[in-house]
């Protein structure tokens, strides 16, 4: 084999090259020009994340293994990697403003950013334990990095501490896992674990299981691996949790249904019952235990533990369907945090960001387009009709009940109307409480963010076949 | 066949006791030294497994430059841990309960212990006969296990951007170092010889400035 046949070979990998080798080359800028070109990195690390999303876009259908199987590219990856490089780019283009603002100019943010975003493409093409593992610790470090960015915040230092301490335990948990899967059938690629497992598995292989999910759950913050999420995304500075709440979450719900699907065809009773009380409890959770919440960001905490909920009851079902479910609800709840968030971000008063509900009082009066497009989502968020959000719940719910789950699917119904109280109470804290002082100027690129996510949410009703259509591709490329 | 069995349950048992009282032991430098000991005797079982190479590589690692630095963090850092360990009492029936749970499950798990036919077959980079396993290591890491090797870089990559971030303060007017400078100091520059006339003494002021203008 030539030299040029074998970069050839490397083909599939290419949009992960571009990235890590981008990460790099804008890392040696960031060290040499300062904290002062802060922006310009930040900047250039949204058009790499671009010009990636369009390298992954390009890419030849089918599915292609490399380096001994353990990664793959197929129609799964390349959804849930566009999915995942949007929610990057997106809370990348939320933060340039704030950081601008808060003056939290760190060159290196928009670079660990990417690292973290490399990381999740690695995870979402894990196809055995080693690059799993691998993937996840990549995603993950610099998560914690960026998670106290703001060092002289106590607060800020205590989010990234609390997620770097019980982010190494359940690393610790899954490897556990991942040893006593090796140890029962030899082998760390998935292929050949669901060759192994085949006939059933013994109490040994599912030992291991329960400790895979466990660091699954962590990672998407289910319940009962949530207790992190609510302090961390209070703690970090808000252009953090608007990425904290998009991107990690997809490259979590990713390798979950991978391993799941992938290596566990054989025992998927057994882990669908793990995943079921998984979906349950976070549902109930997150629906219950947000409305009590007085700031909006520990409320979007909550919300996404409950959206993780919603997202399992997809991949409960175990079908190609339950999977297309899953797809579809990643992709609008990514749509609408970001939307959300670009809200959130615009609440600043008198040079200094509020984050209470009790800020956003009359804002129907004040700023009425922002109003409008908060409550959109925060209808969709409930799961309302014709919003997009309903979209997302109506296919897993479906799936879910075509598979025989009635109960998980009426609890689900159940949760999501809780729910929608206390999205609701904040569209009334807007459309008919006295108005708060107006907020500072909206920052244009923050106002696009939220008109465009919010236009889509409203509209998707109108024309969600591509949508659809690609996440059944995407989902048969699994089974 | 018995010294081996001797020599496999002695390392066993200390790895065990010492790991034990990592956790047990009152003053952290004790702690550590017991980290040592366990990692020691972890490559003492390497050893004992035919796998010389990660048994070195455990001892100038792990002991040489892992244990050694948290030793060094332990006495640098004057944290009281007896005053950390002080509410820990209250956790224990619960902590117990969880810890009694595992132990049950576990036993379930190596009740349970069989390895299937296939299984021995599925290995997919077996040792080839004839060579070193530290030949054997080299001969995949590069080549199979690539892709592995490289993510394990970025990651190490990503924990020294984060160390610098997170600890690196660029404060103003500090004094800092300047080798070049003070490489290019010749003893013309340093000093110089003065001529101290009877009665008349010195102008301090001249003085002091001039030795902060060379020590610059």
């Amino acid at each position: 084999m030539n030299n040029l046949t074998s970069l050839q070979a490397l083909q599939p990998i290419l949009p992960e090259i571009a990235l890590a080798v981008g990460a790099m080359v804008l890392l040696m800028l960031a060290v040499f020009a300062g904290d002062r070109a802060a922006r310009f990195v930040n900047t250039l690390c949204i058009l790499l994340l671009i010009g990636v999303g369009v390298l992954v876009a390009m890419q030849p259908a089918g599915r292609i293994a490399m380096f001994g199987d353990g990664f793959v590219v197929d129609g799964f990856a390349r959804f849930l990697k566009l999915l995942t490089l949007v929610g990057s780019a997106g809370a990348l283009i939320l933060s340039l403003d704030y950081l601008t603002r808060e003056k939290l100019q760190k060159a290196e943010f928009g670079v660990l950013v990417l690292l973290a975003t490399l990381g999740m493409m690695l995870l979402i093409s894990a196809n055995d334990l080693i690059a799993l593992y691998l993937g996840l610790e990549l995603m993950s470090l610099p998560l914690y990095v960026i998670a106290s960015s703001n060092r002289d915040n106590a607060k800020s230092t205590e989010a990234g501490l609390k997620y770097f301490v019980l982010g190494a335990l359940s690393s610790g948990m899954l490897l556990y896992g991942a040893s006593l899967i090796y140890g029962f059938t030899g082998t760390v690629n998935f292929a050949g674990i669901a060759k192994a497992v085949q006939g059933g598995a013994g109490i040994g292989l599912i030992f291991g299981l329960v400790f895979l999910f466990a660091g699954f759950c962590f990672k998407i913050s289910a319940v009962p691996f949530h207790m992190w999420t609510p302090d961390v995304y209070e703690g970090a500075p808000t252009p953090v949790t608007a990425f904290f709440a998009a991107a990690p979450k997809v490259a979590g719900i990713a390798i979950f249904v991978r391993a799941s699907v992938v290596a566990f065809p054989g025992i998927t009773h057994s882990w669908q019952q793990i995943v079921v009380f998984v979906s349950i409890a976070s549902m109930a959770l997150g629906a219950f235990a947000a409305i009590g919440q007085k700031n909006i960001k520990r409320l979007m905490a909550y919300s996404s533990i409950g959206h993780m909920g919603f997202a399992l009851v997809g991949l409960a079902a175990g079908t190609a369907e339950g999977v297309q479910g899953v797809l579809i609800y990643m992709t609008i709840y990514v749509g609408m945090t970001l939307g959300t968030f670009a809200v959130i971000l615009s609440m600043r008063r008198d040079g200094v960001m509020v984050e209470n509900i009790s800020d956003l009082s009359g804002m129907s009066r004040t700023h009425p387009t922002m109003a409008f497009m908060l409550a959109m989502l925060l209808f969709s968020l409930a799961g309302v009709p014709p919003l997009a959000g309903f979209f997302g719940k109506f296919y897993v719910f479906l799936a879910a009940i075509n598979a025989g789950l009635y109960t998980l699917a009426v609890i689900g119904v159940l949760s999501s109307v809780v729910g929608a109280f206390y999205y609701l109470s904040i569209v009334k804290v807007m459309y008919f409480d006295q108005p708060a002082p107006a907020f500072q100027r909206i920052p244009a690129l923050v106002g696009l963010m939220m008109l465009v996510f919010g236009t889509l949410n409203i509209v998707f009703f109108l024309y969600p076949a591509p949508l659809i259509g690609a996440a059944t591709a995407a989902a048969k490329s699994l089974f | 066949m018995t010294a081996a069995a001797v020599f496999f349950y002695l390392f066993a048992c200390i790895l065990v006791a010492s790991a034990f009282m990592v956790i047990a032991s009152k003053n952290p430098v004790h702690s550590v030294l017991y980290l040592i000991l366990a990692f020691v005797n972890a490559a003492g079982l390497f050893v004992m497994m035919g796998a010389e190479f990660l048994a070195m590589i455990l001892v100038v690692v792990y002991v040489g430059a892992v244990a050694v630095l948290f030793l060094f963090v332990v006495m640098m850092l004057d944290v009281d841990f007896a005053e950390l360990k002080q509410g820990a009492l209250q956790y224990l029936p619960v902590g117990m309960l969880i810890g009694g749970i595992f132990l049950a499950e576990l036993v379930m798990v190596v009740g349970s212990w069989a390895i299937g036919p296939g299984i021995p077959t599925a290995i997919t980079a077996p040792i080839p006969t004839g060579i070193t396993n530290t030949e054997a290591i080299g001969l995949v890491l590069y080549t199979r296990y690539v892709y592995f090797f490289e993510i394990a870089g970025m990651i190490l990559l990503v924990a020294m951007i984060g160390a610098i971030v997170l600890t690196l303060h660029h404060k103003a007017r500090v004094k800092r170092q300047s080798i070049s400078a003070q490489n290019a100091r010749t003893p013309q520059m340093a000093m110089r010889v003065v001529k101290v006339r009877t009665g008349q003494g010195l102008g301090s002021n001249e003085i002091s400035s001039k030795d902060a203008g060379s020590a610059a």
